[in-house]
């Protein structure tokens, strides 16, 4: 479904040979769930990014190739990108509070990437968003519908997110830590819940974070990334008991476990 | 055991809404809360958002209205906060950030406080070169760094720490919690630390107080709260962390 060949991105403001990300390759099935860790600064939310074009060429080169669903992305026009970005690849960002319009209400935010493309009457759209919200288990759909962001706590105004990702039904749901603001027990929900949208639509998740603890509850496969490159990946299981890497090993290491004691 | 610190009875509420013609809702967000803390412990907090884990710090703090006594035994408590990204003055230098705490304090001269501050930052493992830079040319570890120096300067013997590692990288969270328990072995420390990570909490605490809605569920050693959690909601709170 995914493939990415030598991805190469330099932002202008940087000076020349200092890459976000140093040529890295990436291959996804569809349907599969795939881990994306490395710490900050170290080139998963660029590459993210980069898959979604969300980065504005004005500040941003990238290189190399990006095929998805045997499209050439880098040579797409403007139309095919735009039904690209809204309809085929959705993305779930870290803070659930800042990624929501505060002055907007919650309904028309789930549904605005169907009111973006023309798609649907208003009514249709309507129950369609009320549909994906029951998707995301949200309890009382139809009054949260007309609720404000700031009536909502984070795992729920997380769930509207991810209502407002699969409304569309996209082939690839690119998750950017969306968990990593929430309590312990609430991320365990939303990966449940991932996980259920995974299975039963069938849609490819490309989940980012630092905690590669929370990376293994979720995904089959993942990348190590650090400085800009992927240093290792693989069946999830085999990295995280059989790192190979030196810096694998300490991502690994540094998850506090009940191990030890300081 | 010296107590450092005792709560007694407190509650506190937080009114919503309301205007001049109508008084609104209370909720009440702390519901009669009883805690003692040792000398020299490290007692875990643990609860989710809206349990009341924050406002009971804050109520520790004199930050926050509350009914109810908090005896404290030692002098300036403090406290260090989550996010190293807005709990510092941008314009400020590293330098004058941990001195405002001494400068507030009143008690030295221009000249002391210069080398308590240069001892502080060193004890934090920040160099020179960090110590005329402003709080973006840091990264977030370094900035919870800054912030944990600026509130020992003062040298409490009560440190609260709400959330201190929860917003940081894996590898970065490791070394900020042995620089908080290096700290508290050569400053003598008693640590309130705040954190929805059972795992983290295992590693560092003695002791440890599950809160849900305003109230102390249990309260238990952490190896015995592990080996038999009383409620469902610690139980749920250990799956999660498995």
């Amino acid at each position: 479904m995914l493939d990415i060949k030598d991805l190469r991105v330099h932002f202008r403001s940087e000076p020349p040979g200092k890459d976000a990300v140093k040529g890295i390759s990436l291959h996804m099935e569809s349907g599969e769930i795939l881990g994306l860790v490395g710490e900050s600064g170290s080139g998963k939310t660029v590459t993210a990014m980069a898959l979604s074009s969300l980065l504005p060429n004005a500040r941003a080169e990238i290189t190399g190739k990006i095929t998805f669903n045997g499209m050439d992305v880098f040579s797409a026009t403007r139309e095919e990108l735009r039904a690209l970005r809204g309809q085929s690849i959705s993305v779930v960002f870290q803070e659930p509070m800042t990624s929501m319009d505060p002055t907007m209400r919650i309904g028309p935010q789930v549904e605005e990437s169907l009111t973006v493309h023309g798609l649907y009457t208003p009514e249709e759209r309507k129950q369609r968003a009320i549909q994906a919200m029951r998707d995301a288990e949200l309890p009382d759909p139809e009054s949260l519908y007309r609720k404000y962001p700031h009536e909502l706590s984070g795992g729920m105004l997380q769930r509207a997110m991810i209502a407002a990702a699969i409304i569309c039904d996209p082939v690839l749901l690119i998750c950017d830590e969306p968990t990593t603001a929430l309590d312990v027990t609430v991320q365990e929900g939303i990966l449940n819940l991932l996980k259920k949208i995974n299975r039963e639509k069938g849609t490819g998740i490309l989940f980012i974070s630092h905690n590669l603890h929370v990376v293994r509850k979720l995904c089959t496969r993942v990348a190590v990334m650090c400085r800009g490159e992927v240093v290792e990946t693989g069946d999830v299981d085999q990295v995280f008991f059989h790192p190979q890497q030196e810096y694998t090993k300490r991502l690994i290491a540094a998850i506090p476990t009940r191990n030890r004691k300081r | 055991m010296e107590p450092i610190l005792e709560i007694r009875n407190v509650n506190s509420f937080y009114r919503i809404g309301g205007s001049a013609f109508s008084k609104g809702r209370t909720v009440q967000v702390l519901k009669n809360i009883n805690l003692t803390l040792y000398q020299g412990e490290v007692l875990g907090l643990v609860g989710e958002s809206g349990s009341g884990k924050s406002t009971l710090a804050k109520s520790i703090l004199g930050m926050t209205e509350y009914e109810g006594e908090i005896i404290h035994h030692s002098r300036r408590p403090q406290m260090v906060f989550q996010d190293p990204y807005s709990s510092l003055n941008p314009a400020f230098s590293i330098r004058r950030i941990v001195e405002e705490p001494l400068i507030i304090y009143g008690k030295y001269n221009g000249a002391e406080r210069r080398q308590r501050v240069e001892e502080m930052l060193a004890a934090v493992g920040l160099g020179p070169e960090f110590h005329d830079r402003k709080p973006r040319e840091l990264s977030g570890g370094q900035r919870q760094r800054v912030s944990i120096a600026a509130a020992m300067i003062v040298r409490p013997r009560l440190v609260i720490l709400d959330e201190a590692v929860s917003a940081l990288d894996v590898t970065i969270q490791d070394q900020i919690l042995d620089l908080l328990m290096k700290l508290r072995r050569e400053y003598d420390l008693t640590y309130l630390f705040i954190s929805h990570d059972l795992n983290v909490i295992y590693q560092c605490c003695d002791r440890v107080i599950v809160m849900k809605k305003g109230e102390i569920l249990e309260e238990n050693t952490v190896d015995g709260l592990f080996e038999n959690p009383r409620h469902e909601y610690t139980r749920q709170l250990l799956r999660a962390a498995e």
